[in-house]
């Protein structure tokens, strides 16, 4: 059963095409890093899967749901949570504050007026476990906007989990880290993904084979190659296209 | 559970709570005891409206990031709505209490926003207070189309008093209404502080932060928005309904633009970042528009005055000084601080002073100039035609405004200083934590 499934998606913005017709099937539960040179269209990728763009053409299904065209809401309802490479929270309210924000539609509470967020146990439960998780227990109070880079990553990571989906989208979790926090970081990644569906863009190479199950590497708007980092690593055609220029840096 | 217990939130029986709510209860209550006049009974009711309108304004601007130019139209509309109904009450053909009518006023605020709400809300930022713009004028220009409901330039009409009183009350005397509209005001203030405190509310907050992050979180912005709108619509016609109880009459300025940038303004001014602030505000605009605009013609020249440096040095409005300045009484260091403050106080009087003698003579000589050349100010008379009296105006502004300026900066290198103590006293706790 595939989690998430792409049919010969495409993209393009005027007369420029960013997607060249991508297909890509991930297995329930599977860790996949999308790799690639910059302007690849990684992060287009993931604006057409998690509704920030409608993609031109071809077909996007979480499960058994057809998603593409759909809103960014109702993706998430499905249960495809994403985070942002620019860290994307809410900068005035604390740390449980977003949290709670980010569990209360999955909790049916919707557009809830006539009850108190202090009565919602489980909303706030959850939101504690979730500050706990990522590690901000310390920080419960602070607003957002007064986190440090690495804090504030780290919250913008519970955010796209903490609404529970199954499919987790991560556009470059660690960019702007240093290499200890990267490393720190990707421990809590696992952690907090556990068993779920991850797709995560990355530069860093070392994060990347420790991370992933599998590895696909986007060169133009194209999957080149979708396969264990073993078998990626020697593939001629990705050394070639990427990893080659990658290593002379 | 130990998490349950860390809740800030969860207190079952929260002191200072009780302690602010009971005291609102009880100036609502005493006010008319110290202002008994039926004057200033009338202003107390215009203040108990204002305050549930720019409440509800704020529940746009302030929580919700929506700049609206327009919500004059729903006080307005609701207002219109009320009077209609009041009318029909006292010709026997609706069986309307006097005391439903605010509410029946909300009913009407909460209809056109519904129906107005579902374009404007589609958007957010510029887009959205550009349709409220557009929404408002549209409703002014149609107060003059449609006179039947509008009542052209004269307004509608109609008497509170009307069918046996119940109980002796008969909402003849302003008092009465006085106390109906306490009633209304305080049930309205605290729904509207209680919404703060709901899922909705706290994720109009999260839309007005980032609104993009929220539809990835489950939430359709537009549907939060719309929502908010409604509810601020409702009370917003609430205090139209009063508006139309207290005065007796309606006319199509309650829906123009004037209005609704009286309430923006006035909004802003209390502090829109504070749930209080509106409070603020409301008790501001009444004074300005009804004892301000007693006192000299030049009311809204100051008015804009205040706001420009308003909006320049203090963003967040009067409510925001409090709370800044509580944080340091907080941290004791409020004694460090009080003499700068003594000296800020005095020195802007002394400008100020100047600048108002100055607007006041060119005032005069524009529109008085036949009463002769004399103007009263402040206890003084001033004579417009000797140069003298020009040249001191302009020597106070100066002097104040110079020594304003030395006093401003003594005063924001000791509130410099009080915050580095804030700050390395908080850091101390932390880590003592």
């Amino acid at each position: 059963m595939n989690a998430l499934e792409l049919k010969n998606l495409h993209k393009s913005f005027g007369k420029t095409q960013i997607i060249r017709g991508i297909d890509l099937a991930v297995t329930k539960g599977e860790r996949v890093a999308i790799i690639g040179p910059n302007g690849a269209g990684k992060s287009t990728l993931f604006n057409l899967i998690s509704g920030r763009f409608a993609p031109t053409s071809g077909e996007i299904w979480l499960g058994t749901h057809r998603i593409d065209g759909k809103q960014p809401f109702e993706i998430n309802r499905l249960g495809l949570s994403r985070s942002f490479q620019i860290t994307n929270i809410f900068p005035k309210l604390s740390v449980f504050e977003n949290l709670r924000c980010a569990v209360l539609w999955s909790l049916g509470y919707k557009y809830t007026f006539f009850k108190f967020l202090a009565d919602l146990d489980d909303a706030n439960d959850l939101a504690e476990q979730y500050m706990e998780r990522i590690r901000l227990g310390k920080k419960r109070d602070v607003l957002a906007m007064n986190l440090t880079y690495a804090e504030q990553r780290a919250l913008e990571i519970g955010i796209t989990i903490a609404g529970g989906a199954e499919v987790i989208l991560l556009d470059e979790p660690t960019a702007g880290m240093s290499k200890s926090e990267t490393l720190r970081f990707i421990q809590l990644i696992r952690q907090v993904t556990e068993g779920k569906t991850l797709l995560t863009v990355e530069h860093d190479m070392g994060v990347v084979f420790g991370l992933a199950d599998k590895i696909a590497v986007v060169v133009y708007g194209e999957v080149i190659a979708f396969d264990t980092p073993e078998a990626v690593r020697s593939n001629p055609k990705v050394q070639e296209a990427y990893l080659g220029s990658a290593q002379a840096h | 559970m130990q998490s349950s217990a860390t809740h800030f939130e969860f207190k079952p029986f929260n002191v200072a709570r009780w302690v602010i709510w009971g005291l609102f209860a009880i100036i609502l209550l005493l006010a008319p005891k110290a202002f008994s006049s039926n004057f200033s009974v009338s202003m107390l009711t215009q203040m108990g409206a204002v305050m549930i309108v720019c409440l509800s304004y704020n529940m746009l601007l302030g929580q919700g990031g929506m700049l609206s130019f327009g919500h004059a139209v729903y006080t307005g509309l609701g207002a219109y709505i009320a009077m209609h109904t009041l009318n029909a009450a006292s010709n026997g053909v609706l069986p309307v209490p006097v005391s439903l009518i605010p509410l029946v006023g909300g009913i009407g605020g909460m209809f056109f926003a519904v129906l107005f709400g579902y374009v404007t809300t589609r958007k957010s930022g510029t887009t959205f207070a550009m349709i409220t713009l557009g929404i408002s004028e549209l409703v002014f220009a149609m107060s003059l189309m449609f006179s039947g409901f509008f009542g052209g330039e004269a307004g509608i009409s109609g008497n509170r008093v009307f069918g046996t009183p119940f109980l002796g009350i008969t909402f003849g005397p302003p008092i009465q209404v006085y106390y109906l509209t306490a009633a209304y005001t305080f049930v309205c203030v605290a729904l509207m502080y209680a919404f703060t405190r709901t899922p909705l509310g706290r994720i109009l907050n999260a839309v007005r932060d980032n609104p993009e992050r929220v539809e990835f979180i489950g939430y359709n912005t537009q549907h939060v928005r719309y929502i908010a709108f409604i509810i601020a619509g409702f009370f917003a016609g609430i205090a139209g309904g009063i508006g139309a109880l207290n005065f007796e009459i309606v006319t199509a300025e309650v829906v123009g633009a004037a209005r609704s940038g009286a309430y923006l303004l006035f909004t802003f001014l209390g502090g829109a970042t504070f749930f209080f602030g509106p409070i603020i505000g409301a008790i501001l605009l009444v004074l300005a528009f009804v004892l301000l605009s007693e006192f000299t013609k030049a009311w809204l020249l100051y008015l804009g005055l205040v706001f420009l440096f308003m909006v320049m040095f203090a963003p967040g409005g009067i409510s925001s000084l409090i709370m800044m300045n509580l944080r340091l009484a907080a941290f004791g260091r409020l004694r460090h601080i009080w003499v700068a403050y003594i000296g800020l106080g005095l020195t802007a009087l002394l400008g100020l002073a100047g600048v108002a003698a100055i607007v006041e003579m060119v005032y005069h000589l524009q529109l008085n100039a036949a009463m002769g050349p004399e103007v009263r100010f402040a206890g003084f008379t001033l004579n417009t035609e000797l140069s003298h009296t020009w040249f001191g105006c302009l020597m106070l502004v100066v002097t104040g405004f110079g020594l304003f300026e030395l006093a401003r900066r003594q005063y924001l290198h000791d509130w410099g200083e009080s915050q580095e103590f804030i700050e390395k006293e908080v850091k101390r706790r932390e880590e003592a934590l």
